[in-house]
């Protein structure tokens, strides 16, 4: 049976993860092996005098403790930033040094200053405890606005006042003169709530170091590993890439907070040699929340003047960032590149400028959590827009189509280049499975109860698909963004594809084989989807971005070109045929016309015995290719939130949850819903639930799921979802990536929804319903003053 | 140090634990089933849900010195010759992404059907949400998980 692109193939992955034969790290035990724990800082802020580790190393099943003048002693390098973002100025980023076990000084509660390896997990932990660290607390500052203001404690020497760069894109004078011309100004000033990623999967590394080889082998949590074994081996000198492996297995989620090298996994790889044992490490949960990337945590400024028909005439934004204590790997692309640029939206802004400050403060570091900037983004365009709707006495739906871009491509203020979408189109599409037009009497059924209805809009844009490398290269970034892939047809006519993306729940391994399947016309069961290993993979630059259909799939693609060209010309000449009138069908090659055919592994085998090919020509079948992309892909969509909130108690319930996309071509529509689900899922609790706190000492106060609400069942909807497709006229399938829209569009229709039903302004995220009671409350209370 | 006599997956095992053995660890690490998953500390998420005696528990605050003459299942153990509907219904309603909630999902699924059922009352996708509640999925937004239990609990 052929399987086609659009069709709703299940999951071959399944039956290992249904079954419980996933293997993800810690399921893995390698001979030999041995456990680290790491002995964390309990102060955000302090010097470290001096590290005793006499009464741990006297333990029983205790093999060493290691600290991080030996491992910088070692040559180990700093971890790096990998994108490098200059000041309006011309000035460079601040980047203060960060040693995988801190020396001097400690930034963050759950800095690690020394590694404890024993013989099992537990005498590591009870070793760990065992370490004396003599620590001097130094002042703290937790808030990015507060790290940036006058008489703050110092975090890096390097970075004075904390500020890492001060950063600006778009045109300031014409802003400035087009506010200045305008009917109408919406100000508001605006918060993107911190979040914790959160795969359920915690991160885990196991590393073996082989003596004789000199040869290292990571197993661990990554996004890409191929990313890791390239950063490990060029900047922090762990090994020279040909001496070391990564492999990513299964793994439970990513959201990005696996994309970064983490000093525990350089710290396993180092302990690996100075013990000659395995060294496995396994975060639980606690550690998890201290330790892993978070997202978001901005504090915005922003004026969106309007002309006296609702046209929208500037944009002016002011942005301060928190970058935690130091600058993770694309900390400092997340609030500038992947936020600035979006600053349009779906909308036709003559002007626009983005101003954004970048501070360092005494929490973990923050870098790209799901959709990375852009969530930021659209949450204030949306609620802005929603809101000078209601200021200028406006229906949203109109005011934003009033304002919609309609023609493409269409260059922006702000770098991108939108190539296709065609959004008043998706936007009726939502109104229409949302039944907006029966809302009122909804809305007034729902007062009858003591309930109020709210309705609210998101209408957003991604760049996805990152990146084209000369581009991001301009921009500073430290890679190239290009996929790589290799077809390699078997002589038994089977296929395996080697890809550089990674699969952590995306499905990979049906929808990449679903391409192949539906080119070749053959069986999907007879391809076979590789990744997530650099011995097998040639390079990879991984999965984050929405980047594996339009970057990763294209590379795939691009090496059947390859292949099937070259099949074409052993058919031509083991038939005598022209390879013109050749059809690919049935898992064969056929001549147009004829009974003449080679079966798929008729060809397999002519390709391998070299019997008989055309002059010239070399054995095998295998073909690689790379891809970068020409421009940006750029998904979009329309969402509708409909809510019910009760006034007594201030609790919100999503009634219904309306999605309209347009990701271009849809491989696998079931996989591709299940992202929509998951990222909106995400967006949800980003409005209603989800918040990390620290407090001003720089403890974490949201450290476990007693503390930090994770969306449940029951705090969910049944989504209903849409697509329509205009083609991304970038890559060869026409795809743009799916996998952040939801975490994208979400959070400003929630908001939007709820600000509706209780008419009040300025309800901040998450909004739980102690935050909307009060709103409910403060609107009493003002309109009583009136 | 106990020893235990348990029957895990239709096998008996004889094994001596330390009194503070957690279940998930000697599944984990005494008998290799790492099917089981451990996502939080705090009995929270659900990853760790198997069967003890024929009733969902959390494995990572069971010891497993208290489990003498016990019956274990986990999802190791569900499938007899063939796929349980439970499982088959989460490939074909799509419950999974990256699969870590994924047996603990399947343990609560199957233990939720069989109380209902047993209690002859309906198992409706709002009482589904509900009996989730100590299950944390972060991957799938729950709507497929609900589909797929909804699913099964019409085969089982
Ligand atoms: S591991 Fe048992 S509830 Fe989370
Ligand atoms: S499928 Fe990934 S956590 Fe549920």
């Amino acid at each position: 049976m052929s399987t086609k692109i659009g069709d709703r193939v299940k999951r071959s992955e399944d039956k290992r993860f249904i079954t419980g034969a996933g293997k993800y790290t810690d399921d893995i035990r390698q001979e030999n092996q041995a456990y680290a724990a790491f002995v964390r800082s309990p102060y955000a802020h302090a010097n470290v005098k001096g590290i005793d580790a006499s009464a741990a190393e006297a333990m029983d099943g205790v093999i060493a403790v290691l600290n991080g003048a030996q491992l910088t002693g070692d040559g180990i390098g700093n971890i790096i930033c990998g994108w490098a973002v200059s000041s309006k100025d011309g000035s460079p980023m601040n980047m203060g040094a960060w040693s995988a076990l801190a020396t001097e000084k400690v930034r963050y509660v759950g800095d690690a200053v020394a590694v404890v390896i024993a013989e099992t997990d537990a005498l590591a932990r009870l070793g760990a405890e065992a370490v004396e660290v003599d620590y001097e607390e130094l002042p703290t500052v937790v808030k990015a606005d507060k790290a940036l203001a006058e008489g703050a404690p110092q975090i890096h020497e390097n970075a004075p006042g904390n500020q890492i760069f001060d950063w600006e894109i778009g045109d300031q004078a014409a802003t400035d003169a087009a506010l200045a011309t305008a009917a109408h100004i919406t100000e508001v000033d605006i918060t993107n709530n911190r979040l914790s990623p959160n795969p359920m999967e915690p991160r885990a590394a196991i590393a073996t170091y082989d003596a004789a080889e000199e040869h290292y082998t990571l197993y661990t949590t990554s996004q890409n590993p191929h990313v890791a074994r390239l950063v490990l081996s060029a900047f922090y000198n762990v090994a020279p890439e040909h001496k070391l492996r990564v492999i990513a297995p299964d793994v439970g989620g990513g959201f990005g907070a696996k994309i970064y090298i983490y000093p525990e996994e350089i710290t396993c790889l180092w302990a690996s040699m100075k013990t000659n044992r395995s060294v496995k490490w396994t975060s639980d949960r606690s550690e998890a929340f201290m330790t892993d990337a978070h997202g978001r945590d901005h504090i915005t400024n922003a004026r969106m003047g309007f002309d006296a028909d609702g046209k929208i005439v500037g944009f002016k934004v002011d942005t301060i960032a928190n970058v935690g204590a130091y600058m993770s790997l694309f900390s400092s692309a997340v609030p500038t590149y992947l936020y600035g640029t979006l600053m349009s939206g779906q909308y036709d802004m003559p002007a626009i400028h983005c101003n954004v400050r970048t501070a360092y403060t005494n929490t973990v570091p923050v870098d790209a959590y799901r959709g990375a900037g852009r969530p930021e983004a659209t949450y204030l365009i949306e609620t802005m827009m929603e809101r000078a709707a209601r200021e200028m006495a406006m229906d949203p739906a109109e005011l934003r189509r009033r304002n919609f871009i309609q023609s493409f491509p269409h260059q922006t203020p702000v770098i991108l280049a939108y190539d296709a979408g065609d959004f008043p189109k998706i936007l009726q599409m939502a109104q229409e499975s949302a039944d907006v037009a029966g809302f009122a009497t909804r809305k007034a059924e729902a007062a009858s109860r003591g309930m109020l209805r709210g309705l609210g809009y998101s209408t957003f844009i991604e760049a996805c698909g990152l990146a084209p490398s000369a581009a991001a290269g301009s921009l500073g970034a430290g890679v190239g963004l290009w996929e790589s892939a290799e077809v390699r047809m078997n002589p038994v006519g089977t296929i395996e594809v080697l890809t550089g993306s990674h699969s952590h729940g995306q499905g990979h391994e049906t929808t990449f084989a679903q391409i192949v399947a539906d080119r070749f016309d053959i069986p999907i069961e007879n391809v076979k989807i590789v990744h997530g290993d650099t011995d097998k993979v040639q390079f990879g630059m991984g999965t984050y971005g929405s980047r594996s259909a339009p970057v990763g799939m294209s590379a795939v693609v691009k090496a059947m070109d390859k292949v099937e060209a070259k099949i074409k010309k052993i058919v031509a000449h083991v038939l005598e045929a022209d390879e013109a009138d050749l059809v690919i069908e049935g898992g064969a090659v056929s001549v147009a016309g004829t009974d003449k055919q080679m079966l798929w592994h008729e060809i397999g085998l002519a390709a391998y015995m070299a019997h008989n090919l055309p002059e010239g020509m070399e054995p095998g079948l295998k073909e690689t290719a790379f891809f970068d992309p020409v421009n940006f892909s750029f998904p979009s969509g329309a969402f509708i939130c409909e809510v019910e909130v009760d006034p007594e108690t201030g609790t919100t319930e999503i009634v219904q949850f309306t999605s309209a996309d347009d990701f271009g071509t849809i491989i696998n529509p079931m996989i591709v819903e299940g992202q929509v689900h998951g990222g909106v899922a995400q967006g949800i609790g980003q409005a209603l639930l989800e918040q990390v706190i620290y407090d001003d000492d720089g403890q974490l106060l949201t450290g476990s799921y007693m503390d930090y609400t994770m969306p449940r069942a029951d705090d969910l909807p049944f989504f209903t979802i849409d697509h329509h497709a205009t083609p991304s006229p970038n890559n060869p399938l026409g795809v743009k990536g799916c996998g952040e829209a939801g975490a994208i569009g979400a959070p400003p229709a929630v908001i939007n929804a709820i600000t509706d039903a209780i008419g009040a302004e300025g309800l901040a995220m998450p909004a739980t319903p102690m935050n909307v009671w009060r709103a409910i409350q403060a609107a009493k209370s003002s309109i009583a003053a009136e | 140090m106990a020893n235990i006599n348990i029957t895990v997956n239709g096998k008996s095992v004889s094994k001596d634990v330390e009194d503070n053995t957690l279940l998930v660890d000697f599944l984990r690490e005494d008998l290799r089933l790492t099917g089981t998953h451990v996502g939080c500390d705090t009995s929270q998420c659900g990853a760790c849900v198997v069967h003890v005696d024929g009733k969902a528990v959390k494995s990572c605050t069971t010891l497993a010195a208290s489990l003498d003459g016990a019956v274990v299942t986990t999802v190791e153990g569900v499938a007899n010759g063939e796929l349980h509907p439970m499982q088959t219904a989460f490939n074909d309603n799509h419950g999974l992404q990256c699969g870590f909630c994924t047996p603990g999902m399947i343990m609560s699924g199957i233990d939720m059907v069989n109380r209902y059922k047993a209690d002859g009352r309906e198992l409706t996708a709002d009482a589904i949400r509900h009996e989730l509640e100590g299950n944390i999925c972060r991957c799938t937004g729950y709507h497929n998980i609900v589909k797929s239990i909804q699913d099964a609990a019409a085969k089982m």
